[in-house]
């Protein structure tokens, strides 16, 4: 059903906690549809130095967290933003076709959180321009 | 890990050896068609359905003739619910009772009779599964042809008052269907005195082989043939009969009524075991379902903060298989409607897990499951935004 390297991340998930004087914090989705993802990052000189995730969701769920985790440690915040869900399913090796929607999630979270930090610092991320933090509230995205 | 727990007995069972000896000869020895009574081949396939009929007969307090061979469980309420339901529906009858926890056999065919003017009232239960009988009474209607109530639900194990279902069935002259698929074997079942008037029935739910059921209708009961074709079982379910599924599911009804009473004493021990050690060495868990009036293999939790498929993937890399009623394990949006019936919210819905047990397991093995989980529940709890911002109010 999953990949090896799905079922890697889901076994060992890198980055797995929380951050607690994080710079930007995004969380996305709701019990109610199964998953939430909450990103914690820690940014120096616009540069994520350190990144967080805390999900609860399934196999999948968490596996999109911590290789997205991954995919933006080290890198600069414009670079981050450019996560895409399509970009996570490919570092996965696939995902089965019910599971995108983790993928979603996982960019979205990391675009949550950077958005968060760029509304406490005051500064302009491209392509967060128009970015709305989604309302998971009303349907699942399954 | 070398360990191999299969937890999931509700989901299927492992066919008995006893059954599989007794099955073997009806492939390439006794091979003859039951319909072919001209030579003694046919007539020793026919005699061996008549004796697995007559088993299952004597397993349910009723006649052999009212017992008939389907292809599962799925198919025997199929039969019931449409069959009912054609042969009813011309005689001003157009209504159905039954509750919102029945499989999805029963709910699909509910809602396809839809098509055909049949109406269905879907009873409450409450937090523990169990239907209101005054909900029942009020819900009956001059026009209602049938009452269709679970014996026992699959998923939280739950055992509905059918005696007094069906004394109100009875009463009012409404058919009473029950499906029965997971109660076979488990619980006590006499038609007469529990007042069935049609029952379906499985066999790979307890030993025996997979694509093999049975409907018990009592004699009388107005209900449309279903598969036509030649004169199989009374002409009410043609084609030719799968001779060594018969016989298979007449074994393993026959073992089962075997040592009725050791067995289920003896599971319900291992399931209040595991119930009592989950509950005891794993904090913020809900038991679903009835704590005492349910299926002796079957225990039902909810863990809070998580997820049921990571939960069970986690399982799996120890050697155990179980169940879940996450929306990710179903391929749909929602978690288990029947413990959303219950009336457990979404989140702690898709945190739920089901183990149901055989009589292969032993109490290391419960012992086993419970250390399992507990490192399981801590390892995603530990990462669980829900559990940690929940530890931060309360500190």
């Amino acid at each position: 059903m999953y990949s090896e390297i799905v079922m890697d991340h889901f076994r060992n998930p890198r980055n797995a906690g929380r951050i607690e004087d994080a710079d930007g914090i995004g969380q996305v989705g709701n019990p109610k549809c199964g998953d939430i993802m909450k990103i914690y990052l820690k940014i120096k000189d616009d540069i994520i130095e350190d990144v967080k995730f805390e999900t609860f969701g399934c196999g999948s769920a968490i596996a999109s967290s911590s290789i997205a985790t991954e995919m933006i440690k080290g890198k600069s915040i414009n670079e981050a933003v450019e996560i895409s869900n399509k970009a996570v399913v490919e570092a996965l090796g696939g995902l089965p076709p019910v599971k995108i929607h983790c993928s979603v999630l996982a960019e979205q979270a990391v675009k949550s959180a950077l958005y968060d930090y760029a509304q406490k610092t005051n500064k302009v991320i491209k392509g967060l321009e128009n970015y709305k933090p989604e309302d998971d509230e009303i349907h699942c995205q399954h | 890990m070398s360990r191999k727990l299969y937890l999931d007995n509700a989901a299927t069972t492992r066919t008995k050896k006893e059954v599989i000896d007794e099955m073997m000869q009806y492939f390439d020895v006794l091979y003859g068609n039951p319909s072919s009574q001209l030579y003694e081949l046919g007539r020793k396939s026919k005699e061996a359905i008549e004796k697995a009929r007559k088993t299952l007969a004597d397993f349910l307090n009723a006649d052999e003739k009212e017992i008939y061979f389907t292809a599962g469980g799925t198919e025997s309420d199929n039969w019931a619910l449409k069959g009912v339901a054609f042969a009813n529906l011309n005689k001003g009858k157009n209504h159905i009772i039954t509750t919102k926890i029945e499989h999805h056999a029963i709910l699909h065919t509910c809602e396809y009779l839809e098509k055909f003017g049949i109406e269905t009232t879907y009873l409450d239960v409450d937090r523990y599964g169990l239907i209101d009988l005054d909900q029942l009474k009020e819900s009956i209607r001059p026009e209602t042809m049938l009452i269709s109530v679970m014996f026992a639900n699959n998923e939280i194990g739950t055992i509905q008052p059918i005696e007094e279902i069906g004394e109100i069935a009875k009463e009012h002259g409404i058919l009473f269907h029950v499906d029965a698929v997971q109660a076979l074997g488990s619980v006590r079942i006499d038609v007469n005195k529990l007042h069935i008037d049609l029952m379906s029935m499985s066999a790979h739910k307890l030993g025996g082989p997979k694509g093999i059921g049975g409907m018990y209708i009592r004699k009388g009961t107005r209900i449309d043939n279903f598969i036509h074709g030649g004169g199989q079982e009374r002409g009410r379910r043609a084609g030719t009969e799968g001779v060594q599924n018969i016989v298979g599911f007449g074994k393993a009804v026959e073992i089962a009524a075997r040592n009725f009473d050791n067995r289920i004493e003896r599971l319900t021990g291992l399931r209040n075991r595991l119930i009592e050690g989950i509950k005891n060495n794993i904090p913020d868990v809900v038991l679903n379902g009835h704590p005492t009036r349910r299926l002796a293999n079957n225990v039902n939790f909810s863990f809070k903060y998580v997820e049921g498929e990571s939960i069970l993937l986690l399982l799996d890399m120890e050697g155990i298989a179980a169940s879940s009623g996450s929306a990710c394990t179903s391929g749909s949006l929602d978690p288990s409607h029947v413990l959303l019936a219950t009336g457990l919210d979404h989140g702690t819905a898709h945190g739920s897990i089901r183990f149901t047990l055989s009589e292969e397991i032993k109490e290391e093995d419960i012992d086993y499951t419970v250390e399992t989980m507990k490192k399981i529940i801590a390892k995603l709890r530990a990462m669980s935004p829900i559990k940690n911002d929940e530890d931060l109010k309360k500190n």
